[in-house]
């Protein structure tokens, strides 16, 4: 992908399974939303193939778009809108889209009550708060049902509270519905708690695709042995670490109380793998 | 059928827009607060007699003022609306949403043309009972039916051209400032046969002439034509002239509308937001 002489993606290239939860992750500047865009049918690529749902995104009739939802980052739109009302007539677009494997809409009251907005079902959209309206609009991002499922930086902005209760709401539909997701984010423990699978991407490449466990353990296989002895605290790097535990025990046998062993999490991982890139 | 199936999305959704400017008092204050005044100040020019006969000149400027709404609801209404949906989002939500750009215009041209009729009911209603010689006969009825349909075919259009090609809502004073130079001299609040020719001349360039024109010939007494250029209503000239800017505007609107839309994603919104950020706070 080509901004003016500037190539912002290059060479990217990953398959997507049905049902699986992907997070892209990398750096601000990186590609990230120009490759979800791209995905969506939002941006037009300068080059390359792509392929969401076996159609070109660029080529994608009004039959393709009711298989994707993608959960926008609202600021006021709809502010005169009643929750209830928008959910409801916005199902009505996928309503002849539906099939009989995949009835589409969803029960608009149903809707409501998975994203946790019975309470306000009948309040105007502008008065809602930060928080609820983000849940809005997940509730409007997959009210048709969708094959495959965009989040663009889905808990910027997101207290604690509100980060986990969208997690849980991502874990709910991802269990209920196999859909298949696409994330972005900052947020590291974010994707480690959502995503079967991660993408890096730095400098408009892919750095490194795997699960996190396994972008953790291919990066360092180095981890942290903490452990108590007689009241005194050690700690050990070590690149075996279940090796060296079993000796630990050996030597001092019951004496060992407390014992951590910590695996570099995708955090250090992450980065690690963007210092020495941007090396 | 898909287009049945886009056309009553459209129209359901222009229903509730409709339902929503109807039942949301602060819109509706500032709706009725500007008919409200314009009633009132026209009722107090009904002493005021039109130069050269005793007709009043408050029931003479009632029907242009009626003819002028459709071309503030139609084209500056419009251009607001297309302009603000666009930066908060509206617009890359219909774009997400299958049929959803058809039906976002089809629901806007709805809601503009019931809001513009339900203005005209009220200010034509009031204007029957508070303002003498504004009178409506069968051929009079007809001649207000057609000149408010080609007024919002004639409008409407070029609103939403407008409105795709600016920028931002900052921008709106730009269509605004003209808009209201054109005003001056289309002959809604002071005969136009008063003003220099040249001014007469681009006056009649634009569909807020006509439009004022058609409806006081719908709604005025025939001998008041005797004011207007030829002394005549030029019916046959009103319907050319609103219908060419209806042609004009059909033949813009589709590829410019799609245009804008092909570009809107959701980092465009985004930088449209932080923008709008930085100049509120």
């Amino acid at each position: 992908m080509r901004y003016g002489t500037k190539d912002v993606l290059n060479g990217i290239d990953f398959d997507i399974r049905t049902g699986e939860v992907v997070a892209l992750l990398g750096p601000n500047g990186a590609g990230k939303t120009t490759t979800i865009e791209i995905l969506e049918g939002f941006r037009a690529r300068s080059a390359g193939e792509v392929s969401v749902l076996g159609t070109d995104p660029e080529h994608g009739d009004e039959r393709w778009r009711a298989r994707l939802g993608v959960v926008l980052q609202s600021w006021r739109d709809h502010a005169k809108w009643r929750v209830r009302e928008l959910l409801q007539h916005l199902g009505g677009y996928y309503a002849r889209y539906g099939t009989p494997e995949i009835p589409r809409p969803w029960d608009t009251a149903e809707l409501i009550d998975l994203v946790g907005l019975t309470a306000q079902a009948n309040s105007r959209i502008g008065n809602l708060s930060g928080g609820q309206r983000r849940r809005l609009d997940v509730a409007i991002g997959i009210v048709g049902r969708p094959e495959l499922l965009f989040l663009d930086e889905p808990t910027a902005g997101f207290d604690p509270k509100a980060r986990r209760e969208f997690h849980e709401l991502v874990h709910r539909l991802t269990d209920r519905e196999q859909a298949t997701v696409l994330l972005t984010t900052h947020d590291l423990a974010e994707a480690e708690k959502l995503a079967d699978r991660v993408l890096i991407l730095a400098g408009g490449q892919i750095i490194a695709d795997g699960s996190p466990d396994e972008i953790a353990l291919r990066m360092s296989a180095q981890a942290e042995v903490r452990w108590t002895v007689d009241g005194q605290r050690f700690v050990h790097p070590t690149d075996e670490a279940t090796a060296f535990t079993r000796k630990l025990f050996a030597q001092y046998g019951e004496a060992v109380e407390d014992l951590e062993v910590r695996r570099a999490n995708l955090e250090d991982t992450y980065m690690a793998l963007v210092t020495e890139y941007e090396q | 059928m898909n287009r049945l199936h886009v056309a009553r999305l459209g129209i359901a959704r222009g229903g509730i827009e409709l339902r929503h400017a109807l039942t949301y008092w602060p819109d509706l204050v500032q709706a009725l607060f500007l008919t409200v005044a314009q009633l009132v100040v026209l009722f107090l020019m009904r002493g005021h007699q039109v130069p050269g006969t005793t007709f009043s000149l408050g029931s003479l400027t009632l029907p242009s003022v009626i003819g002028m709404s459709f071309a503030f609801g139609g084209l500056l209404g419009v251009v607001g609306l297309i302009s603000v949906d666009r930066e908060d989002g509206t617009l890359l939500r219909a774009k997400a949403t299958p049929d959803g750009m058809a039906a976002y215009v089809i629901g806007r041209i709805t809601h503009i043309a019931s809001t513009t009729l339900v203005g005209l009911v009220l200010t034509l209603l009031l204007g029957l009972l508070a303002f003498p010689g504004v009178h409506l006969t069968a051929p009079g009825a007809a001649t207000l039916a057609w000149v408010a349909m080609l007024g919002l075919l004639a409008t409407i259009p070029i609103g939403i051209t407008l409105g795709s090609l600016l920028p931002n809502p900052r921008f709106i004073p730009m269509v605004l400032l003209p808009f209201g130079a054109l005003t001056a001299i289309s002959g809604v609040f002071y005969p136009i046969t008063h003003l220099p020719g040249w001014m007469q001349g681009i006056g009649q360039l634009f569909p807020m002439y006509w439009l004022g024109l058609g409806m006081r010939a719908a709604l005025l007494p025939p001998h008041l034509a005797a004011v207007e250029i030829d002394g005549s209503w030029r019916l046959p000239l009103v319907f050319l002239a609103l219908a060419l800017w209806a042609v004009l505007g059909l033949t813009a609107a589709p590829p410019v509308l799609r245009r804008m839309a092909r570009r809107e994603s959701g980092s465009r919104v985004a930088e449209r937001r932080e923008r709008a950020m930085l100049r509120a706070t």
